[in-house]
C-alpha cells in the first residue's frame, strides 16, 4: 500500500545531476560566483590586528589585572586590611596580613593596614568579587593583560607591585568606540 | 638550422653561449621560484583576509630563503621500509625534468646582445611542444618512484592517484594543443609565438586554451586538483615521507612545473611576448612573458584560494567524458576549418 502526499505537501526542488549538462553549467556558474567572493576579499584587504604591534582596545570595565589605590590627597592607602576580599576569592588567591598604624607609621587612612597583600595570579580567575566585596574602592580591577611570565613565582604580585601605576600597555577603548 | 639525430634544433649561438645560456635559465629558475612561492603566500592570505609572511625581512621577503635553510638544515633521513636508490632519486628526476622543460620556454626573439646572435631561450627544438610532454612525462616517474619507494601507504596512494590523473588529463592537454599546431603548422615554441602576431590564439582557440588551463591545474596538482597530494586525507601524498633537502627539491620543481606550465600557456595562448597594439623594443620581451606568466601564476592562487577539491571519482569522470571529447571536438572542428578555409 502506497502513500500519497496530500496537496499541500511541497515537492523538493531537486537541482539537476551532477555530470548532466545542467550541473556543468551549475558548476561553472558557482565557480565564477566563488571567484568573486574571493577576489572581493582580496580588494577589501586583510582584516588582521598583528598584536603585539596593534592591540585591540578593552571596554573600561575590562577585567584585568588588579590594582591597590592611595588616597590621592594624602598619599595613604586605601586599604585597611580587613582581608574582606581574601574571604570573598573564590580561587583563594589573595593573602592579606594586617598589622596596627601607629602615629609614627601611618600607612592607610584606618586602624589597620595590609603589611602583606598578595595575589596569585597564576590561580586568580579575574572574576572581580574581591573588588566588589572590598568596603573603601580599594583593590578594582585594572586594564592589564599581559601577564605572562617565566616563573609561577613571579605571578605572585606584592603590594608594592599592586600600588605601583602600571605600564599603560593596554589602549582603553572610548565612548561610543 | 642544422638536423640533429632526434629533433631539428635551431643553432644561432656558438658553444659558450649555449651554456652560459643554461647557467643564465637554471639561475633564473632559481630566482623566480622563491618569488613564486612568496606571492602566492601573500596572495593567499590576502584571499583570506590575513597578511601572509610579514615576519622575516621586509614585508617578508626573506620568507623563501628562512624556508630554504630551515630545510637545508634538517637531518636526511629516510623510513626504514623505503627502497633506498629510488627513494633517493625520485626528487632528482622530478627536479631535473621540470628543469629541462623550463629550458624550452622562449622568453624573446633572437636578440643582439653584445654583437652577438642570443636567442632569449633555452633552445629552440623543432619538436617543441612533444618535447615539453616528453619531459613532462617522465616527471611521473618522480612522483610514482617517490611516492612507491617511500614504502608507507600514504605515499603510495598519492603515487597511484599521481600516476592515474596525470595520464588522463595529458591526454586531453595534448589534444586541447593540436587545435594550435594545425593552425600555426609547426611544432616549434618561438614559430607559433611569431604566428600569433595580431591575434593570440587564446581567441580562436578559446575552447582549447579553456582545457588546456584546466588540464594544467591537473598537471601541476593544483587545487583543485590537488588528490595526489591531499594534505587532509593522504598527509601529503606522494611527499609524506620526505623531509629536509630531499622535499625541498619536490618543491621546487613543483613550483618550476607551474612555472612551465604558465609559459606553455603564455606561449601557445598568450601571444609570448608579444603585446597588443604596441610593439616594444627587444629587450623588453623577456618582462613581457614573466608578467605573463605572473598573471598565470596569480590564476593558479586565485582558484586555489576559491576551489574545493575534488573527489576522486568525479576528477576521473571530469578528464574523460567531458575534457576529453570536447578537445577532440576542438580539435576536429579546427581541423575542418584549417581545410575549409
Amino acid at each position: 500500500m502506497s502513500w500519497t502526499p496530500g496537496d499541500e505537501m511541497l515537492v523538493v526542488q531537486r537541482a539537476s545531476p551532477p555530470g548532466a549538462a545542467g550541473g556543468t553549467y551549475r558548476a561553472f556558474g558557482e565557480t565564477l560566483r566563488g571567484l568573486k567572493t574571493t577576489m572581493s576579499r582580496l580588494v577589501e584587504g586583510p582584516k588582521t590586528i598583528s598584536y603585539p604591534e596593534e592591540k585591540v582596545p578593552v571596554y573600561p570595565r575590562f577585567r584585568g589585572r588588579h590594582r591597590l589605590h592611595r588616597f590621592e590627597d594624602t598619599g595613604l592607602e586605601k586599604c585597611v586590611g580587613c582581608s574582606l576580599c581574601a574571604a570573598a576569592c573564590p580561587a583563594d588567591c589573595i593573602r592579606v596580613v594586617a598589622a596596627e598604624n601607629t602615629p609614627e607609621n601611618r600607612v592607610s587612612a584606618g586602624e589597620r593596614y595590609a603589611a602583606v597583600y598578595e595575589i596569585n595570579l597564576a590561580r586568580c580567575i579575574f572574576c572581580g568579587y574581591c573588588e566588589v566585596a572590598c568596603p573603601f574602592d580599594a583593590i578594582t580591577m585594572g586594564h592589564d593583560y599581559e601577564m605572562s611570565a617565566y616563573n609561577r613565582t613571579d605571578l605572585i604580585f606584592t603590594k608594592e607591585m599592586l600600588l605601583d601605576e602600571p605600564l599603560e600597555r593596554t589602549p582603553l577603548r572610548g565612548e561610543g568606540e | 638550422m642544422s638536423g640533429g639525430v632526434l629533433a631539428v634544433v635551431g643553432y644561432t649561438e656558438p658553444w659558450y653561449i649555449q651554456i652560459l645560456k643554461s647557467v643564465v635559465l637554471f639561475a633564473i629558475a632559481v630566482q623566480i621560484v622563491p618569488v613564486v612561492l612568496l606571492a602566492e603566500r601573500k596572495l593567499l592570505g590576502r584571499f583570506q583576509h590575513r597578511y601572509g609572511p610579514n615576519r622575516v625581512g621586509p614585508f617578508g621577503m626573506a620568507q623563501p630563503l628562512a624556508d630554504i635553510v630551515k630545510l637545508a638544515t634538517k637531518e636526511p633521513f629516510r623510513p626504514s621500509t623505503s627502497i633506498g636508490f629510488l627513494y633517493a632519486l625520485a626528487p632528482v628526476i622530478s627536479l631535473l625534468t621540470a628543469l629541462a622543460a623550463f629550458a624550452i620556454i622562449p622568453f624573446g626573439d633572437v636578440a643582439n646582445i653584445f654583437g652577438q646572435d642570443v636567442g632569449l631561450y633555452g633552445l629552440d627544438v623543432g619538436i617543441g611542444v612533444l618535447y615539453v610532454f616528453a619531459f613532462g612525462a617522465i616527471a611521473f616517474y618522480g612522483l610514482m618512484l617517490g611516492g612507491w619507494a617511500s614504502g608507507s601507504k600514504y605515499s603510495f596512494l598519492g603515487s597511484m592517484r599521481a600516476a592515474a590523473q596525470l595520464i588522463s588529463y595529458e591526454v586531453a592537454m595534448g589534444l586541447s594543443l593540436v587545435g594550435v599546431l594545425m593552425m600555426a603548422g609547426t611544432l616549434s615554441l618561438t614559430e607559433i609565438v611569431a604566428a600569433q602576431e595580431g591575434l593570440w590564439y587564446a581567441v580562436p582557440q578559446f575552447v582549447g586554451f579553456a582545457i588546456f588551463v584546466i588540464a594544467a591545474f591537473a598537471e601541476t596538482n593544483r587545487v583543485p586538483f590537488d588528490l595526489p597530494e591531499a594534505d587532509a586525507e593522504l598527509v601529503a601524498g606522494y611527499n609524506t615521507e620526505y623531509g629536509g633537502s630531499r622535499f625541498a627539491a619536490f618543491f621546487f620543481a613543483e613550483y618550476v612545473n607551474i612555472i612551465v606550465v604558465s609559459g606553455i600557456a603564455v606561449t601557445i595562448f598568450l601571444g609570448g611576448w608579444q603585446l597588443p597594439f604596441i610593439d616594444p623594443p627587444g629587450w623588453v620581451d623577456p618582462f613581457v612573458v614573466l608578467g605573463k606568466i605572473f598573471a598565470f601564476v596569480f590564476l593558479f592562487v586565485w582558484i586555489r584560494a576559491t576551489l574545493p577539491r575534488l573527489r576522486y571519482d568525479q576528477l576521473m569522470s571530469f578528464g574523460w567524458k567531458v575534457l576529453l571529447p570536447l578537445a577532440t571536438l576542438n580539435a576536429l572542428v579546427t581541423a575542418v576549418l584549417v581545410v575549409a578555409l
